[in-house]
């Protein structure tokens, strides 16, 4: 295995794509390091993006807030612009493990590691944020409900990386909040989690509604129907009802060990009606 | 495999080393660079006793290959008394009695050393959630969090 640290994106590019066997990105490392332990990890090439300018850091443009692939999630909630405008997704990302594993995991790794359970992935894609991708034949934009494709797997083509989220400048009345469940009060796998965006009319009614939904599918996935519930409307109970009932509807868990079916799809509906009230309150409702 | 030569700052000393591609921080400190403060207990980010400080940030150093240290400036336990005389969380938990074992505890004090760091003062819940990623199976908690809160205080200034 191979070690390498370029200095631009185009290096980085040119070295995934060259690489004959399987290559991984490091950032903050806490899955991959995990998986590297194992008997069965074969890699070819590991490519560190840190010394890479502009991976670690936070800036805000006329895009939004363009957050790079290395930048850890403790540095999340150091950024107090980015925590005002988008308080669920800063949220989100400080619930993935401990205090050390704050330190160093990002997420970019969160999203490209490719787990159903991922808790800032629903977050990002209530806030439609987006990912900009490097190439080798240059960069693109992607959403980021598309780049799993499945527990494990992305849609990223080989030469491919994610080099920066773009969180969307939130405008007007606008709000967002994650919930999840888990067994224990912290450091946990989601077995349901929830991400829920609303911006809102004048009158408080309800403009536009994101509800992404995590853990209970094999990729995070867009409830169009749960945000149609929604939209239009003041967030009366009634609304709500239908919003959680779409959600539960909208769900497709599987049995195992951390919940059955029917919890998952019961669960999913109630923590999409609390993330629309603090979303909602976020966004200045009354 | 060919050797990696990565040049970093541990406890304030210059260091070079040479490392596989694949081998962790950790088992660079304890097994190149004789530092066996850290220890190894999971060996996946799960128990915190390999815990130390990179650039003002707390983590997990299995979780970190040895090559990624370049340019770093990395903390460990073996930094963290000044000659002889000890760091007020070593004499606290010596104190308090919160250790027992003491495999879990160089990652416990580098952990409550980052959190005093850049929190002199912070609340029970506020320790005991940023220690949540580091095990003890013997000790239990509540001597530690007693002991990190009079270092706390301590260093503050206020009378015991």
């Amino acid at each position: 295995m191979r070690y390498e640290r370029p200095d631009t994106i185009n290096d980085a590019t040119a070295l995934l794509a060259d690489a004959q066997a399987k290559s991984f990105i490091l950032a903050g490392g806490t899955d991959l390091l995990v998986r590297m332990q194992s008997d069965e990890f074969a890699a070819e090439l590991i490519v560190d993006i840190k010394s890479i300018p502009g991976m670690g850091d936070i800036t805000q443009t006329d895009d939004g807030f363009v957050i790079g692939a290395a930048v850890p999630a403790a540095a999340l909630s150091e950024h107090n612009a980015l925590c005002a405008a988008w308080p669920g997704v800063v949220e989100a990302a400080n619930l993935i493990g401990s205090t050390q594993i704050q330190g160093r995991c990002t997420m970019v790794g969160n999203l490209c590691n490719a787990s159903p359970a991922a808790d800032s992935v629903p977050a990002l894609v209530a806030a439609n944020a987006r990912v900009r991708i490097a190439g080798p034949s240059g960069t693109r934009e992607a959403d980021v409900v598309d780049i799993p494709t499945g527990p494990g797997s992305t849609s990223l083509e080989k030469g491919e990386f994610v080099e920066a989220i773009v969180l969307p400048n939130a405008d007007g009345k606008t709000g967002d909040a994650y919930l999840r469940f888990i067994p224990r009060t912290e450091m946990d796998i989601a077995v349901v989690g929830v991400g829920v965006t609303l911006t809102l009319n004048e009158d408080d009614t309800v403009a536009s509604a994101r509800i992404a939904l995590g853990a209970v599918g094999p990729k995070v996935m867009l409830v169009e129907d749960a945000a149609a519930a929604l939209v239009g409307n003041a967030l009366t109970d009634a609304a709500l009802e239908a919003m959680g009932a779409a959600c539960s509807a909208a769900a497709s868990p599987i049995d195992d060990k951390r919940g059955t079916v029917a919890f998952r799809k019961q669960v999913v509906g109630v923590l999409a009606r609390r993330a629309a009230q603090t979303a909602y309150t976020r966004a200045g409702g009354k | 495999m060919s050797s990696i030569a990565v040049s970093t700052t541990i406890n304030d000393d210059d260091v070079e080393f040479l490392c596989q591609p694949d081998e962790t921080l950790l088992d660079v400190l304890r097994n190149r660079l004789g530092l066996m403060g850290a220890k190894e207990g999971c060996g996946t980010g799960d128990c915190g006793a390999c815990s130390t400080i990179m650039d003002g940030r707390v983590v997990c150093s299995c979780l970190v290959l040895g090559a990624e240290a370049q340019g770093k400036t990395i903390e460990t336990i073996e930094g963290m008394a000044n000659g002889s005389e000890l760091h007020p969380l070593q004499t606290k938990f010596i104190e308090h009695a919160a250790l027992q074992c003491g495999v879990c505890t160089p990652g416990f004090l580098m952990a409550a050393k980052a959190l005093l760091d850049t929190n002199p003062n912070p609340t029970e819940t506020e320790i005991r959630f940023w220690l949540a990623g580091n095990l003890c199976r013997c000790t239990g908690y509540d001597k530690i969090v007693r002991a990190v809160q009079d270092a706390a205080a301590e260093m503050r200034g206020e009378p015991a």
